[in-house]
């Protein structure tokens, strides 16, 4: 590989590493003030409004694979997100044994595309979790500080709900919300029987609209794929493209980070990437710096950010940089509703997610686990795609003829087709979502042996769950039975027990990891302070989930938008005030 | 010239990039029934588009195991009054394909296969492809039920589930499997909740306390309006 460095005429006011919901709210608020942008991503740009990036509405027939997973899109061939927890040549390590599974996307909007558009508030007591039940930390702010922020967000993205008057689940200006689906009404049957709240979700899809530009939800369910009217919410298409046609913003593509460049004094001069198509090494200068490669790519940049001032990276002085790292907990169950075997046939594709969820409903006081989680729902007549009519191995004994008697499992034949005809749409279950207590020694760092093909140095991770952490996923196992039988649902394979940690899903899984880079009033426990501004270094800031203290129970987006929009007015107001 | 050296052109033209050279002039496409031939289209890759000229210019079973399959798949799914045979549908060729895209797939499909013969030949003293009806039907009865098999075919009703899962699932994400399933979405259309008689026959109704704040479909052309406390006011 070449080691030229180009250095690049322009110069920008800001720099900002990353595409995704920080770094794309950062493109467009900062160039809304009338600042120069550039914004570096390490992929490639994506338009799904483009006939030639579309994969919505596809059938399965389109794919050879007939939508399977791959390596780089492991949720499905069609799904937008291009990268997977697996990528070429860009490896990650893992120490002592322990397990944390990396999920990054290459691509403009950044792991945006992929997720699952699960829009929630952090409520007044996820901010102060240390005061609380003393375990970690409280956050240097709290939900007033960011209220007007959610507000914004709200009103520039869309989001729809209900009002609901949850003093942790705080309401904010929503949409409309779509009507139950039928596995939704069932699953609230069993709910209300077990005295758990179900309301309406909380997702960012535009059930009307709320500007021009955008067009309104077709109910297709396949937000995954990128909606082609940009109907949902993902950073390129309601963020960082609108800010290209408005403001005066430079995107780079296929370009690494390897470092933020410092001078003598210790302030950021710029970043210094290997641009991933002739795989040489170029140089940009700006005033500012914003971070918002992800929590875990962030504290990469940081940590290989060595210079003179900074031997140990920038940040490294804290001695919590890559630190407190944590993913939400997850835990699923499935049944089958015999009710809704031969069920009549009609349209219920709906959004791309749930109607309805659990929002955390119970005193952690009164049990033995410190923290929440909130509960997904799944089922439905969805698209037949690869995995349909599988596992008749073991669901046909679940298909009873007119006089009661079950199939037998397995075989072939006519009476096999009409029986996986039969059995469509009856299967369902939920997955818990819960909240992980930051730990010191749950961290990421550089590996000292192991460079990408770049020539950076990667992250290698250790991560262990804690009994907080397991007592919770055997409490959701409880609560999932708990439902599904009542609803009516039998039981579909083994209640999940303490040999697999209550189902309890590995670290990183949830793709939810946060506190890389944590906020704080003190530079001795925290990277960045209340601003998102690093302690050590005043013109470089973290706009992705890295500066979270804890991550609630809650999906990270609209948190990460919120702080982001916070973080750049803050930015905008230090350079008018020259003080950066 | 072969499906697979037919494939490999039209998917050389497709990309005409010279990924793949062959020499010979790119045939019209054949549509072959419902199917989409070439690989995912939508914002793919290099890598991707490379990847799946590759795999659909290769293939993995040979002439033998492939009639062994058709003969397969058509017992597993065949032809009936409402809809047609796994084979009309190229169950095998998408089997094939998922052998080379899940390598896994390789050794335990393989294994199978070659048991079909030898279990052929010590009952019938033929090869698979040489029985008759009646004889392969034997062979499948052998394997095709889970729970009632004799324990000595335990690693033939393994495979067997996987050719099972493999052609029902290559039969269901066709159009024609669609159609057979009843499946109405995939398309636009404006969601207002579970139709009444089915909520009806279900004894099932809409949580009354949000009757009026559900999406109104009439609602959907107009920009939402809030006021200070997060109402819709217009």
């Amino acid at each position: 590989m070449s080691f030229q460095i180009k250095e690049n005429a322009d110069s920008y006011d800001v720099i900002i590493v990353g595409s995704g919901a920080g770094g794309g709210m950062a493109s467009k608020v900062l160039s809304e003030a009338g600042l120069s942008v550039a914004v570096v991503e390490a992929g490639g740009d994506f338009d799904p409004a483009k006939d030639e990036d579309r994969t919505q509405l596809r059938p399965p027939w389109e794919s050879p694979r007939r939508g399977a997973g791959t390596r780089i899109r492991p949720f499905g061939d069609f799904d937008a997100a291009i990268g997977g927890w697996d990528i070429d040549g860009e490896p990650y390590t893992r120490k002592n044994g322990t397990q944390f599974d990396w999920f990054r996307s290459r691509m403009v909007g950044g792991r945006t595309n992929h997720w699952g558009r699960i829009s929630l508030r952090f409520g007044p007591n996820d901010f102060k979790r240390g005061s609380i039940d003393g375990l970690g930390d409280d956050w240097p702010i709290g939900y007033d500080d960011l209220k007007p922020y959610y507000d914004r967000v709200d009103k520039l993205i869309g989001v729809f709900g209900t009002k609901e008057g949850i003093y942790n689940e705080p309401d904010g200006f929503f949409l409309p919300p779509p009507k139950p689906r039928l596995h939704e009404l069932f699953i609230k049957k069993g709910a209300d029987s077990a005295g758990i709240p179900m309301i309406p979700s909380r997702l960012s899809m535009l059930t009307r609209p709320i500007n021009n530009e955008r067009g309104v939800c077709f109910f297709c369910n396949q937000c995954n794929r990128a909606c082609q009217i940009y109907a949902d919410f993902s950073a390129g298409t309601c963020l960082v493209h609108p800010a290209m046609k408005k403001g005066k913003v430079d995107l780079y593509t296929y370009s690494m980070v390897r470092k933020v460049t410092t001078d003598d004094h210790g302030n950021a001069t710029g970043v210094s990437f290997v641009s991933k198509v002739d795989m040489k090494e170029y140089k940009l200068r700006s005033r500012v710096v914003v971070l918002g490669a992800s929590a875990c790519e962030s504290a990469r940049i940081m940590m290989n950010s060595k210079s003179k001032t900074f031997p140990n990276g920038i940040g490294a002085d804290s001695g919590v940089l890559g630190r407190y790292l944590h993913d939400s907990t997850g835990a699923d169950r499935m049944g089958i509703m015999p009710d809704l075997i031969d069920r009549e046939r009609y349209n219920e594709d709906g959004v791309g997610g749930m109607h309805m969820y659990t929002p955390w409903w119970l005193d952690n006081k009164k049990l033995d686990f410190a923290r929440g989680y909130h509960i997904e729902y799944w089922g439905g007549m969805g698209q037949p795609a690869y995995g349909t009519g599988m596992s008749m191995d073991s669901m046909r004994q679940y298909i009873k003829d007119e006089f009661g008697n079950p199939s037998p499992n397995g075989g072939y034949g006519e009476g096999l087709k009409k029986d996986i005809r039969r059995i469509y749409g009856s299967t369902l279950g939920m997955s818990g979502r819960g909240e992980s207590i930051p730990q010191y020694d749950n961290y990421c760092e550089i590996d000292p042996n192991v460079v990408d093909k770049y020539g950076i140095p990667v992250l290698r991770f250790n991560y262990n769950w804690t009994d907080q952490e397991i007592k919770q996923a055997k409490h959701m196992q409880d609560t999932f039975e708990e439902i599904l039988t009542n609803a009516g649902a039998i039981l579909l394979g083994k209640k999940p027990g303490p040999e697999t940690k209550y189902g309890l899903a590995a670290p990183g899984r949830i793709i939810h990891e946060v506190g890389t880079t944590r906020m704080g009033n003190d530079r001795s426990s925290s990277v960045v302070n209340s601003n998102c501004q690093v302690h050590d270094c005043k013109n470089l800031f973290v706009v992705d989930a890295g500066p979270f203290v804890s991550q609630a129970d809650k999906n990270p987006t609209w948190t990460i938008l919120a702080l982001s929009w916070r973080t750049s007015d803050y930015i905008v107001e230090q350079l008018k005030q020259k003080n950066i | 010239m072969n499906r697979r050296e037919n494939l490999k052109l039209l998917f050389t033209g497709s990309l005409g990039a010279g990924l793949l050279m062959t020499g010979c002039e790119p045939e019209e496409q054949v549509v072959s029934g419902q199917l989409f031939e070439g690989g995912t289209p939508g914002g793919r890759t290099e890598e991707e588009k490379i990847r799946d000229a590759k795999l659909l210019a290769d293939s993995f079973f040979t002439e033998e195991e492939r009639k062994k399959l058709d003969t397969l798949v058509d017992i597993i799914m065949p032809a009936d009054s409402e809809s047609p045979a796994a084979t009309e549908l190229k169950v095998t060729d998408f089997i094939d394909f998922m052998m080379l895209d899940q390598p896994s797939y390789q050794t335990p499909m393989r294994g199978g296969l070659m048991w079909l013969d030898f279990e052929a030949d010590e009952k019938f003293g033929k090869t698979f492809n040489e029985l008759s009806k009646d004889q392969v039907i034997e062979i499948v009865e052998l394997v095709a039920w889970p729970d009632k098999s004799d324990p000595a075919y335990e690693g033939g009703v393994r495979w067997f589930n996987l050719l099972r899962n493999l052609t029902c699932t290559g039969y269901f994400t066709t159009e024609a499997g669609w159609k057979y399933m009843g499946y109405k979405g995939n398309t636009p259309n404006v969601w207002d909740g579970i139709p009444q008689d089915v909520l009806d026959k279900h004894g099932l109704s809409n949580p009354p306390q949000y009757a009026n704040l559900y999406l109104k479909p009439e609602d959907r052309g107009k920009v939402v309006e809030w006021d200070d406390e997060g109402n819709i006011i217009g």
